[in-house]
């Protein structure tokens, strides 16, 4: 059973103009995927790749021009909004925008629970300080502000405004880019833990082809906003088909090499 | 009494305490502030502080000189007027007037201001561009001119004149509003909200509306200076309060006639305004620049 499915996504971008023909600046898809529970799907592409508009369609802040969303065989659209917004949460690119700066941490946290859940107060507090604890963090950071935190808590934060609803979906949008190795390494780990516990699926968009193969068991590479090559990630790391993909994968291997040599 | 804290603990200011924190160290501004205070007690207070009753006329103390003067007595402590009012009094009296009278018209000018801007910031298309370019070609013209056209066709008073002023400190809060709100609403932690499942109202009520205060202390405080400015120039132009009021604008009028006998009762007036209109820009540049060094950390 697939949690998520998708077929035959389009959008197009048109300029808007009251005198002349708008004309399509970019076009994206179709794209067809679908991710099961637990199981990680990866988008690598280049800049300008459609990557977060993919990302951006999924979550719906876009609306597609064509094609279709399935949850658990129920087609998302703009009647069922609430369901979306349970079920898929996003991670941003860069946390720290994407943290209001004059809300403490938990009342950015409880935002989500008061929209979404009937629960209480008491109750709202509670799952605010449990999840807090799953990614790490300690109970007293729900009165701390934005500024007060270092990248790596940022991203973790980010990561519990994603849990706290009880998703089946996360979809992130180069969640790993802003952060340090070290740092890095934890996120993955914390994300890739958090997964086997709870059964999430997992779409994440990335440069980093090392953390990709490390992580996802299918990768989707786009170029031009169209799917260039798609499979098991072992598949498309060992025995590339495409040209595009082959150049990516030979530049990785070069990198590790190279990094290989130096030692 | 512990003295040492035996625990490292690091101190997180919030950002309002952050910012208070960048005032303190600003000292000519932290003057400005207990000035400010000091006109705060005194339109409250205005009553208890105040020795005679303002208009109270004693026909034999006619233009006495203030307290320091050789000819001056301590019944009367800043003298009296031509027609023999104490002018401590009157200035007390014009004090809570003018500065009280002014608050109040920031505050309504405030909420409508802030009001219309959200409806203009949050909305696109024809209603959001009419109301903005209207304002905006209002604004262009200083809020006194305004003031006396609006006067002009409802009559001269005190009343008038508050309605005039209110109306004309609109738009500039509503111009700081719609632009705060179109720059917040571009920002990534709206869309995050809008993920959240949140309604147009709920994401100015609870995103944008918590980063705003600062902004409107800012802009209140410069539409407070204004107020009382064109508040005082209209009751020296004999189109706001009139003159048996002690508004600080009439009392200079009612002062010229008698300027080179008894300067006093120019000057003191007067002198109260310019402490007023000091202290609360000082007050606004002090909060500006705290609050970009508290940007720039």
């Amino acid at each position: 059973m697939d949690l998520i499915n998708v077929e035959a996504l389009t959008f197009q971008n048109r300029t808007k103009s009251m005198w002349s023909k708008s004309k399509v600046t970019f076009d994206l898809g179709p794209v067809s995927f679908n991710v099961k529970s637990g199981e990680t799907l990866a988008i690598v592409g280049n800049n300008s790749s459609g990557k977060s508009l993919l990302a951006k369609l999924l979550v719906g802040l876009e609306t597609p021009k064509s094609g279709k969303i399935f949850m658990n065989g129920v087609e998302l659209n703009k009647s069922n909004i609430s369901v979306r917004c349970h079920d898929i949460r996003m991670i941003f690119q860069n946390s720290n925008d994407s943290l209001n700066p004059g809300l403490t941490l938990g009342s950015i946290l409880e935002e989500p629970l008061r929209l979404n859940t009937k629960l209480n107060g008491q109750q709202r507090r509670s799952l605010i300080e449990q999840t807090l604890r799953q990614v790490g963090l300690m109970a007293e950071h729900q009165f701390f502000y934005r500024h007060m935190l270092s990248d790596g808590q940022r991203q973790r934060i980010a990561l519990a405004r994603a849990l706290i609803l009880n998703p089946k979906v996360i979809v992130a949008d180069e969640p790993f880019a802003a952060l340090d190795p070290s740092v890095r390494s934890q996120a993955v780990n914390l994300l890739m833990k958090l997964q086997r516990d709870l059964g999430l699926g997992f779409i994440f968009i990335s440069h980093n082809l090392g953390i990709v193969r490390h992580i996802s068991d299918k990768v989707i590479i786009m170029k031009d906003g169209k799917v260039v090559e798609s499979g098991k990630t072992d598949a498309i790391f060992n025995w590339p088909k495409n040209e595009y993909t082959k150049k990516l994968v030979d530049s990785h291997q070069a990198l590790i090499n190279g990094q290989n040599n130096q030692r | 009494m512990q003295q040492s804290s035996l625990y490292q603990e690091e101190h997180h200011p919030s950002p309002l305490q952050y910012t208070w924190m960048e005032f303190k160290n600003n000292h000519i501004a932290v003057a400005g502030l207990f000035c400010f205070a000091f006109f705060l007690i005194i339109t409250v207070f205005c009553p208890l502080l105040a020795p005679f009753d303002p208009n109270m006329q004693q026909t034999g103390d006619l233009m006495i000189p203030p307290a320091w003067d050789p000819n001056g007595g301590i019944s009367h402590v800043f003298g009296t007027d031509a027609l023999g009012r104490d002018l401590l009094s009157r200035i007390i009296y014009g004090c809570r007037m003018t500065f009280g009278i002014s608050l109040l018209l920031v505050i309504v000018a405030m909420l409508l201001g802030v009001g219309l801007g959200a409806l203009a910031g949050m909305s696109r298309g024809f209603r959001s561009s009419f109301l903005n370019h209207t304002l905006d070609s209002i604004q262009a013209i200083p809020t006194l001119l305004i003031a006396i056209i609006i006067i002009a066709i409802l009559g001269p008073g005190l009343v008038n004149s508050m309605w005039a002023i209110a109306l004309a400190l609109i738009p500039q809060f509503m111009h700081q509003t719609r632009d705060f709100v179109r720059h917040e609403l571009s920002k990534e932690y709206i869309m995050a909200a809008k993920l959240d499942g949140a309604s147009k109202t709920h994401i100015f009520a609870h995103s944008i509306l918590p980063n705003m205060g600062e902004m409107l202390v800012v802009q209140a405080t410069l539409a407070l200076s204004i107020s009382i400015l064109d508040i005082s120039a209209l009751g020296f132009l004999k189109l706001g309060a009139q003159a048996p009021s002690s508004e600080l604008g009439a009392m200079l009028l009612e002062g010229i006639d008698v300027a080179y006998i008894a300067p006093w009762t120019i000057a003191l007036p007067g002198g109260a305004l310019f402490m007023m209109i000091i202290s609360i820009n000082l007050v606004g540049d002090g909060l500006r620049s705290a609050l970009r060094n508290r940007l720039l950390h």
